[in-house]
């Protein structure tokens, strides 16, 4: 396989986005990140697309020929790829993208990924969210995605004694984050009080337990390695990438309080990788409600199963801790267009790798890890990036 | 959800029929048609069986933000329910406060109205779970 490396990232703001349709975001994410590799279009092989549910959301199908199109490269008659895998459906594109070029078929990859969430009303959201779940034995019975990870949270409670404060301190430090992040979705702090006194959703989880629902885009450049150092002094080297699916009911699922998903798809990152959890500074992490951020950074091993929540409750995954989960703001304060959410998070550890974090940069930082989610964990990706000067 | 896809899974929702597996024996719910641990070795040899209707709560929420066919129902409590038969299900628990639900207690399958298609279509029965009387 050849080496493969992001030369270029690009991503629009996140947010309730009334004024943006999903051709103008997707356009601004993709070409942002063309000017930031600065390359021409003609050196362009391919397009990939994330994108969970445009079909659902604004109606349309086919987004990978429309985004191609409206970024002025429809003369060019290249390959468009869009795809689907809930929720991670922007790291899958970014993992085929990566296998393309690693192949020797593509030499230049953009990546993009994208959602408009915002142009249906928000009971009708929930529901499209709701449909990376079990449609015809879990929501059917009246279960929502919101319910099935409250489940998740309450069985771990049960068995580790984690507590609704634990929970609400992943919001508090994402929204910390998020408040350094221009592009962020909030870029407000908010309290432990605020959230366990935020209305319920599905207990135990409240209002600021979820990640809210988004507009956004995010884009990424992939290159061939030997051809990345003509672009840029900083190409960012993807040192490993692993993805397993599982159950898709969360009732079938080994370990209610673990997902195997996460754990496979984190082992055969890490060992493509030959590193460990610790050679790793910065990671962002699939928060899409706040139990989701503890179970992954146990299951990713960074810290013991059990206790993620004190561990985030002691300030180990905060800004510059023992490692730096969620710098961005996560899918909690970042926001979480769902097609743009693996995509986003590759975007976020580049500009860390980099040097470009700003007031949230991790002093540092020169291994990086995404972990994406798809439904309830019936599909996890993880990605390990390297600064490849 | 279109009248016959709700109908091809009414013996399921209806009579709990799942598969046992004639190979090691695990019971699955609904009816599998491959085994998840015998993989091949047990094509052909999943036989329907009807699960007892029994089981004890894993793990259970209660739904303040429902979806517009439960509005009318929240707040309500969905569980996990793990059968005597070692299968689990996600179904509504009815019959019991949300204060009153507790990690492994036990309960028993009843059938009800799931939800309706509009004001005037078809409607859609299956199961809930109650405490053991």
């Amino acid at each position: 396989m050849r080496d493969v490396a992001i030369i270029g990232v690009g991503e629009t703001e996140f947010g309730e986005l009334w004024d943006r349709s999903f051709r103008d975001l997707g356009i601004e994410a993709g070409l942002k990140a063309i000017q930031d590799a600065k390359l021409r279009s003609e050196d362009i092989d391919a397009v990939y697309i994330g994108n969970m549910s445009a079909g659902k959301f604004i109606d349309q199908e086919h987004v990978s020929a429309l985004v191609a199109d409206y970024a002025g490269l429809a003369d060019m008659h290249l390959p468009t790829v869009r795809v689907e895998g809930g929720g991670a459906c922007g790291a899958i594109a970014l993992l085929q993208a990566r296998l393309a070029i690693a192949s020797g078929m593509h030499d230049i990859v953009v990546v993009g990924g994208a959602e408009k969430m915002t142009d249906v009303g928000e009971v009708q959201a929930a529901e499209i969210l709701s449909s990376t779940a079990d449609q015809e034995w879990e929501t059917v019975f009246g279960a929502t995605f919101a319910g099935l990870y409250a489940m998740m949270a309450r069985r771990h409670m049960y068995e580790y004694g984690t507590t609704r404060e634990q929970m609400a301190a992943v919001a508090v430090k994402n929204h910390k984050n998020g408040a350094l992040n221009p592009e962020a979705q909030f870029q407000k702090e908010i309290t432990i009080e605020m959230v366990l006194q935020a209305p319920w959703v599905a207990e135990p989880l409240g209002l600021f337990d979820c990640a809210p629902l988004s507009d956004g885009a995010a884009a990424v450049v992939l290159c061939e390695m030997q051809k990345a150092r003509k672009f840029t002094d900083t190409p960012i080297r993807i040192a490993g990438s692993g993805q397993a699916s599982d159950f898709l009911a969360l009732h079938d699922r080994r370990d209610l309080t673990m997902m195997d998903a996460t754990v496979v798809a984190g082992k055969r990152a890490f060992q493509e990788a030959r590193l460990e959890p610790k050679d790793v500074q910065v990671a962002e992490v699939h928060d899409n409600f706040t139990i989701s951020e503890i179970l992954a950074i146990e299951d990713l091993r960074f810290v013991e199963k059990g206790k993620g929540g004190p561990a985030t409750a002691d300030g180990l995954t905060a800004l510059n801790g023992k490692i730096s989960v969620n710098t961005s703001g996560g899918l909690k304060a970042r926001g979480q267009p769902v097609g743009a959410t693996g995509v986003a998070q590759a975007v976020e550890i580049v500009r860390q790798l980099r040097g470009q974090g700003g007031k949230r940069q991790v002093v540092g930082a020169r291994r990086g890890l995404t972990h994406t989610l798809g439904g309830t964990g019936a599909t996890a990706v993880v990605h390990i990036f390297e600064r490849g000067d | 959800m279109a009248i016959p896809r709700f109908w091809r899974e009414i013996q399921s929702r209806y009579n709990l029929i799942g598969t046992k597996c004639g190979s090691c024996g695990k019971v699955d719910f609904p009816p599998r048609a491959v085994c998840p641990t015998c993989g091949r070795r047990s094509v052909g040899k999943m036989q329907r069986i009807q699960l007892a209707g029994k089981g004890a709560v894993v793990t259970y929420t209660v739904i303040h933000d429902a979806p517009a066919q439960f509005e009318m129902q929240k707040p309500y409590v969905m569980a996990i329910v793990q059968m005597d038969e070692g299968v689990r299900l996600t179904s509504q628990l009815i019959d019991v406060k949300p204060e009153h639900v507790k990690i492994g207690m036990k309960v028993q399958a009843t059938f009800r109205k799931l939800g309706q298609e509009g004001d005037a279509g078809v409607i859609h029965y299956g199961y809930k779970f109650r405490p053991m009387a």
